[in-house]
């Protein structure tokens, strides 16, 4: 798919999270936003995937796993605009009897979804477990997952990442989130991650470091990563991004972590943001 | 009367431990079953392991000291398929893996058999780091979660097939001391299902786990008192037989609960509730009675928490006299 085209589905996607969000009046837009060229590359473009019958055990198919549950109205987006289940169904987000929960779970049946996530740093241990199961299974498929940056706080992130290493499954690319924000503040005041790059190679990764609003440097970094098969070492992506990118008042600051647009501010989004397949 | 369909002797020569059960029961699912698949945690021997280890090593993987990680390694592993069993101690395949076990099991309904050996006090001399007495209470509280604590090891290893053939979470609790092997090896065993192992219309003893062998030789002692007691085996505690249970208690008109467990949130607490929603009855409880463990032997912990024989039949006298009131 070409990176304009690309480019035109990731406008949209950030409409349709800025609109969820306004229209829950509540929610996470900033690392949603951060994280939409990577999920629409993975969605549109990279993933062997099977929207139209959605099967839990997703046999033959590539997996995806977001580990970091609360950017659940960027996943939202991308499966509905990618097929797995009707457009308008994104208005009810985090409204009573919708199977768009405020984060994401299998309970109500959203097609797409295998595991619930929101609870951090469940979802490597997931993907992990699926991956291996795809070499049981003989299968050539690739797990990706997805995790922010304040994520790798949790100490269950390292015992999978010591695990990955040690059972070599090197099936599965991981993709972080290098926003540098979280809840409380920038990543170095809470509780400063350190050299990540060093961390996951210590752990027995390959690191590869890209921009993650860039199309070509995030296609380049899954192509070198899909390339370590049979080096039995997982693959982590670390992509720097901007927390609220595409909305000038929201990118940059962890003021938008977890709070949703006024009228005003939703207006002044949406005018920034071309409605390239429409809106829901 | 004794039940001869469940028991095998009420006299047994023969003692096994529980968590031995399991492993013979994880080898014969592994033969029955390509799909099964065991994680362990460093615990292969305790978790008596290795024979599944051995004969399917490219299905059994080792998680190393972390807990967290092999509940969601776990969880992910269904997808596509498998039917995982995980293994270690009680202690560490609940209090220490709780969020991971809601969110990544059982709010999302995955396939995930909990297998938790040294269970309760009986795990002894490790003292009370080690002997959880509230996971049971923990597990029951989940949606989606079926617990099931079987008595002995025969009973262990039919129960260990039997959840490799249903869909959905499992917690299974076993132990860590050899006890008597008294149940039949080809009982009845349904999910769900109480065992009426000895019949009687005087009092209801509802037991489960280690103290189901201590709730028979306390109805044996009994009835040379004349007192005939019911015993039932309640290995499925969620979801509970709570008809069967109510149809005894209508039938005796008081019970004793008896657990390896404490009687905030156990076996205890859920016949209480049941009984107070449906046939409200005199009830007494031989449980830890909110407090933690501490080192020692096994028998001299269950004789020091009051969870063996005499303590069931003294609250048997208790609530009798209860019930005798009562009437």
């Amino acid at each position: 798919m070409s990176t304009p085209t690309l480019s035109n589905i990731a406008s949209q996607i950030r409409r349709d999270i800025v609109r969820m969000v306004h229209g829950a009046s509540s929610g996470h837009p900033g690392g949603s936003l951060g994280c939409v060229e990577v999920l629409t590359l993975l969605f549109f473009e990279e993933m062997r995937i099977n929207p139209d019958a959605f099967d839990m055990d997703g046999i033959g198919e590539d997996l995806f796993f977001l580990s970091n549950g609360h950017i659940s109205p960027v996943w939202y987006s991308i499966l509905a605009r990618r097929g797995y289940f009707p457009v308008n169904e994104l208005a009810t987000f985090r409204k009573i009897n919708s199977r768009l929960q405020g984060h994401p779970a299998t309970e109500e049946g959203l097609p797409g979804i295998r595991i619930a996530s929101g609870s951090l740093g469940q979802g490597l241990s997931a993907a992990i477990g699926a991956a291996q199961v795809k070499k049981l299974n003989k299968e050539d498929s690739t797990v990706f997952s997805l995790h922010g940056d304040g994520e790798l706080q949790e100490g269950q992130i390292w015992e999978a990442a010591m695990y990955a290493a040690h059972h070599k499954v090197d099936n599965l690319i991981s993709f972080v989130d290098c926003n540098g924000q979280q809840i409380d503040g920038p990543t170095d005041k809470v509780m400063g991650l350190g050299d990540l790059a060093q961390k996951w190679t210590a752990f027995g990764w390959r690191v590869h470091v890209c921009d993650g609003h860039d199309f070509d440097a995030l296609r380049s970094a899954v192509s070198k990563a899909k390339e370590a098969r049979g080096s039995g070492e997982p693959q982590v992506v670390l992509m720097k991004t901007a927390m609220g990118k595409g909305v000038d008042f929201m990118e940059g600051t962890h003021e938008w972590h977890g709070i949703a647009p006024n009228d005003d501010q939703l207006a002044s989004a949406l005018g920034q943001l071309e409605e390239t397949l429409g809106d829901y | 009367m004794v039940n001869s369909r469940f028991i095998q002797s009420l006299e047994p020569t023969v003692n096994k431990d529980t968590r031995s059960g399991f492993g013979e029961g994880l080898l014969e699912v592994g033969k029955q079953n390509d799909n099964a698949v065991a994680l362990c945690a460093d615990l292969t021997g305790s978790l008596k392991m290795n024979a599944f280890a051995d004969a399917f090593p490219e299905r059994f993987f080792q998680v190393g000291i972390a807990e967290a990680n092999m509940m969601g390694v776990a969880a992910g592993m269904t997808i596509g398929g498998k039917i995982p069993f995980t293994g270690t101690f009680a202690n560490f395949s609940t209090g220490r893996v709780y969020d991971q076990i809601r969110q990544s099991i059982a709010y999302s309904e995955k396939n995930v058999k909990i297998c938790a050996s040294h269970a309760g006090l009986t795990l002894g001399e490790d003292g009370a780091t080690h002997q959880i007495l509230e996971d049971v209470g923990m597990m029951t509280m989940l949606p989606n979660m079926t617990v099931i604590c079987p008595a002995d090891f025969e009973q262990t290893k039919q129960a260990t097939l039997a959840i490799s053939k249903m869909h959905g979470p499992v917690y299974l609790r076993f132990g860590r001391p050899k006890v008597p092997v008294f149940m039949r090896p080809d009982a009845l065993f349904e999910i769900g299902k109480v065992q009426t192992l000895m019949e009687g219309n005087d009092v209801t003893i509802v037991a489960t786990g280690h103290l189901v062998w201590e709730a028979l030789k306390a109805a044996q002692a009994l009835n040379t008192r004349g007192i005939c007691a019911e015993v039932l085996n309640v290995h499925t505690i969620k979801p509970l037989d709570v008809e069967s249970i109510i149809n005894s208690l209508r039938r005796t008109g008081c019970v004793v609960t008896a657990e390896e467990h404490q009687r905030n949130g156990g076996l205890g607490a859920l016949v209480a509730q049941a009984a107070a929603m449906h046939h409200p009855v005199p009830i007494e409880h031989v449980a830890v009675n909110d407090s933690f463990g501490e080192s020692g032997t096994p028998a001299q912990l269950m004789d020091k928490y009051g969870l063996n024989s005499e303590a069931i039949q003294a609250k048997v006298d208790a609530v009798m006299r209860r019930s005798n009131v009562l009437a």
